[in-house]
């Protein structure tokens, strides 16, 4: 461009503007190159619903989604069997109990399945936001409540556009009250993660709900009401920060779904040929918009991959019902990948540094999680020792140092803990007492420990704490830790 | 601004940039304009119902605002309710600690916890200025930490302390003050040997008979370890009162600790003494044995 530009700056010295003599009629951002793909502004989107092999899968994958209604009623060992417990700090996943010092554990889960996100999101697209998200599944319902109540995407158009009467408030109403229905039942069931589903659902009927539980309930069932129900793939669009960075996390073998350019253009409708016409050279696309008409976010696949798509695969089904139709082969529309149309061969999944990348963190994070469930003992010992003062002389020419042990109670069974010092010869240490801890319940002694000063051979001296379960020896927990004695002279 | 402005109708500003970069006028949504001006509004009622103008009237007091309300206030509205609270919450403990002694809270796990954990800020606020955050004493001030006792070491023994104070009391020259300077270093010298096992050594004999002279023992015993805990320290362990050093052992046997005369300090005494707390205590009948507890159990408690 650099030659262009030289040549215009050149006679700016002399015209009087610069665009004296640039061509400038027309000159947007589609005249420098940059295609603008329409992305859907104009008003509720309103998709049919045709059957297929995608359509199908969608169901299947939404029904994951029903965990989250029947997950708060599960028990286990006589309590709520997923339960984060948040004032009493203790999250209850089965037999598990983790405790805030285990969280480390959570981060571990968290990172696995943002890995899991990413390395499928490489292989195959935005399989999350088309086939998983919890807001793609719940618009998917909302709109199946739509067309159940309204009808087909023109009846639904049509009523849109009637002034507002009773007949028209006999269908909307009900369409509306099911919404939110579900926008409640849907907030509901989260906060049963959280509280007690089954207190939850008692309190209800006599009215005892708390600040904090109706705030949340209300909120996010409206948020879901409005969001799934109004805003829809607007949320994909504008909002979701996931969206835009899914679509950076493609590369030219991941497959997605995309429109065969090769294979359907020119596209035209078909027509037989006038006598003494020659019919025209067309591609296999029949320009039918069915692809268009079923995009629950009003996309046109057919300009290519684009950032309202969210990989649904509905335009599939569409196409493939279309060339069904007209006897023509399936997969006009497909999963592929860029490379597979600039004829390459894809290279094995096992073969891609992303996808190997992203595999081996994920491996970790899972063998980090294992190991964490593995080793996770009912047992927390904390030392905090005494800092003012550090140490202490005593008469008979012992330098004492004390402790506040704490010892965190992780398990379902009273501990009784007890503790001693291993350390230099000479050594004794004076407990309060055996702890005596309920599960979920953290027991605090002093403890103190006196050493010598001969036997004192440096300021710090190292010694090691062990805590023992008395209820169930198996059970034992080491801290070490560093005696503070006065400069050796 | 660029005279020639190829783009007239878009609404931009006529700043064009680079052939082609210009600077448009999209306003801001209406909401968000509404929401702007509301704030406006906001600010004129904030004005008037808080505390804002920076003056005071002419008693001094700063101005107020209609709702005359003030973040002190609020803050003690609050804390008062905490202390409501609190006092509703452990009412029955209070009775307690009032009703039993020392002696059986220390024996009372629960009563015990309760009593440390409740003396922390009265440690803080009466006694650690001396004695430091934690007992772990200051120069010329005791250590509560360890486990040598001028008067006595067991709960009640520290409770009578704290309760009616001590004043420590070492003449200056020995009893009679008729020690020499020479006689003093030599006394200061077994003293030292004392603390370190070595008082029957040949080297020290000499300090060993001054020590008989100057009538030590009365106080601190006839082996340098007082008969019953009445202030004097225990010259054979390895805690020291004031110091290790040798010239300060010296100037405390020189001028003694807390010699007046005349109602006024001698120059160069050891001003010790531990004040009464049961009148500088608030609620002193509980909180003494309180800080008894505590301090007993600060870790050389008898």
């Amino acid at each position: 461009m650099s030659n262009e530009n030289k040549e215009v700056k050149n006679k700016s010295a002399t015209a009087a503007s610069v665009f004296d003599d640039v061509e400038i009629t027309n000159k947007n951002l589609q005249s420098i190159g940059v295609e603008i793909l329409p992305v859907h502004t104009g008003g509720t989107v309103h998709a049919k619903r045709i059957p297929g092999a995608f359509r199908t899968f969608k169901w299947w994958a939404a029904s994951f989604w029903i965990i989250l209604f029947v997950g708060p009623y599960l028990r286990w060992d006589g309590h709520q069997a997923i339960l984060f417990d948040l004032p009493n700090r203790q999250f209850h996943i089965f037999g598990i109990t983790i405790l805030p010092q285990d969280i480390w554990i959570l981060a571990m889960i968290l990172l696995f399945f943002a890995l899991l996100l990413a390395a499928s999101t490489a292989i195959a697209g935005r399989l999350w936001c088309g086939y998983f998200c919890f807001h793609t599944v719940w618009t998917d319902v909302f709109t199946w409540i739509e067309e159940k109540i309204e009808g087909q995407p023109n009846k639904r158009i049509k009523l849109d556009e009637e002034p507002m009467s009773l007949s028209k408030l006999k269908v909307k109403v009900p369409k509306h009250a099911l919404w939110l229905l579900i926008g409640l039942a849907t907030s509901f069931s989260f906060v049963a993660y959280f509280v007690d589903a089954f207190d939850l659902w008692q309190r209800l009927f006599t009215l005892d709900w708390g600040v904090t539980e109706t705030t949340a309930i209300l909120t996010l069932g409206l948020a879901t009401y409005f969001f799934a129900g109004i805003l829809r793939e607007q949320v994909c669009i504008g909002f979701c920060p996931y969206a835009r960075i899914q679509g950076a996390m493609y590369d030219t073998e991941t497959v997605v779904p995309t429109y065969d350019k090769e294979r359907g253009e020119p596209r035209g409708r078909m027509k037989r040929a006038k006598p003494g016409e020659e019919a025209p050279e067309l591609g296999d696309c029949i320009d039918c918009n069915l692809c268009v008409a079923v995009c629950p976010t009003g996309v046109d696949i057919r300009y290519g991959q684009q950032f309202g798509c969210i990989t649904c695969g509905l335009c599939i089904d569409a196409c493939d019902s279309v060339m069904e139709k007209i006897k023509k082969p399936k997969g006009l529309i497909r999963y592929a990948s860029l490379a597979e149309f600039a004829g390459k061969e894809l290279p094995a999944i096992w073969k891609r540094p992303r996808v190997i990348v992203y595999s081996s963190i994920m491996a970790f994070a899972a063998v980090m999680v294992l190991w964490g469930l593995m080793t996770m003992s009912p047992m927390d010992v904390k030392a905090l020792h005494e800092r003012a003062p550090l140490f202490v002389q005593m008469s008979d020419g012992n330098i004492q140092n004390k402790w506040t042990m704490k010892v965190v109670n992780k398990g379902n069974m009273p501990m009784k803990a007890e503790i001693t010092v291993e350390g230099p010869e000479g050594m004794a240490f004076n407990v309060d007492k055996v702890l005596d801890i309920q599960p979920g319940n953290v027991g605090s002694t002093n403890m103190f420990v006196r050493i010598p000063r001969t036997q004192l051979k440096d300021v710090n001296t190292p010694i090691v704490i062990k805590v023992v379960d008395l209820n169930n020896p198996v059970v034992v927990e080491y801290y070490e830790t560093t005696f503070i004695g006065p400069r050796v002279r | 601004m660029a005279l020639h402005n190829p783009w007239p109708d878009e609404g931009n500003t006529g700043h064009i940039w680079d052939e082609d970069l210009r600077e448009l006028d999209n306003p801001p949504p209406l909401w968000w304009m509404l929401s702007f001006y509301a704030g406006f509004i906001m600010i004129v009622f904030y004005t008037l119902y808080y505390p804002v103008i920076p003056l005071t009237d002419s008693t001094g007091e700063f101005t107020k605002g209609m709702a005359g309300w003030t973040q002190i206030e609020e803050y003690h509205d609050d804390y008062t309710v905490l202390k409501d609270w609190r006092k509703a919450k452990f009412a029955d403990k209070e009775e307690k600690l009032a009703t039993m002694s020392v002696d059986e809270i220390l024996k009372d796990e629960d009563m015990k916890s309760y009593a440390v954990a409740t003396s922390k800020m009265l440690f803080g606020d009466y006694c650690a200025a001396c004695h430091g955050a934690g007992g772990q004493g200051n120069p010329n001030f005791p250590v509560l930490a360890d486990d040598d006792w001028l008067w006595g070491g067991k709960a009640a023994q520290i409770e009578a302390t704290i309760k009616n104070g001590r004043i420590g009391n070492m003449p200056a020259k020995g009893m009679m003050g008729n020690l020499t300077e020479q006689e003093i270093a030599e006394v200061a010298d077994y003293v030292i040997a004392l603390s370190e096992g070595k008082g029957n050594d040949d080297t020290v004999a000499a300090g060993k008979a001054v020590y008989t002279k100057g009538m030590c023992m009365a106080c601190h015993g006839p082996a340098g370890k007082p008969l019953a805990p009445a202030g004097a320290a225990n010259l054979t362990d390895q805690v020291w009162r004031f110091s290790a050093d040798r010239d300060e052992v010296i100037n405390v046997i020189t001028n003694g600790v807390n010699v007046k005369k005349n109602g006024v300090y001698l120059a160069g005494t050891k001003q010790a003494v531990m004040p009464a707390f049961k009148e500088r205590l608030p609620n002193a009948e509980v909180n003494v044995k309180r800080l008894a507890v505590y301090v007993h159990s600060l870790g050389g408690g008898q």
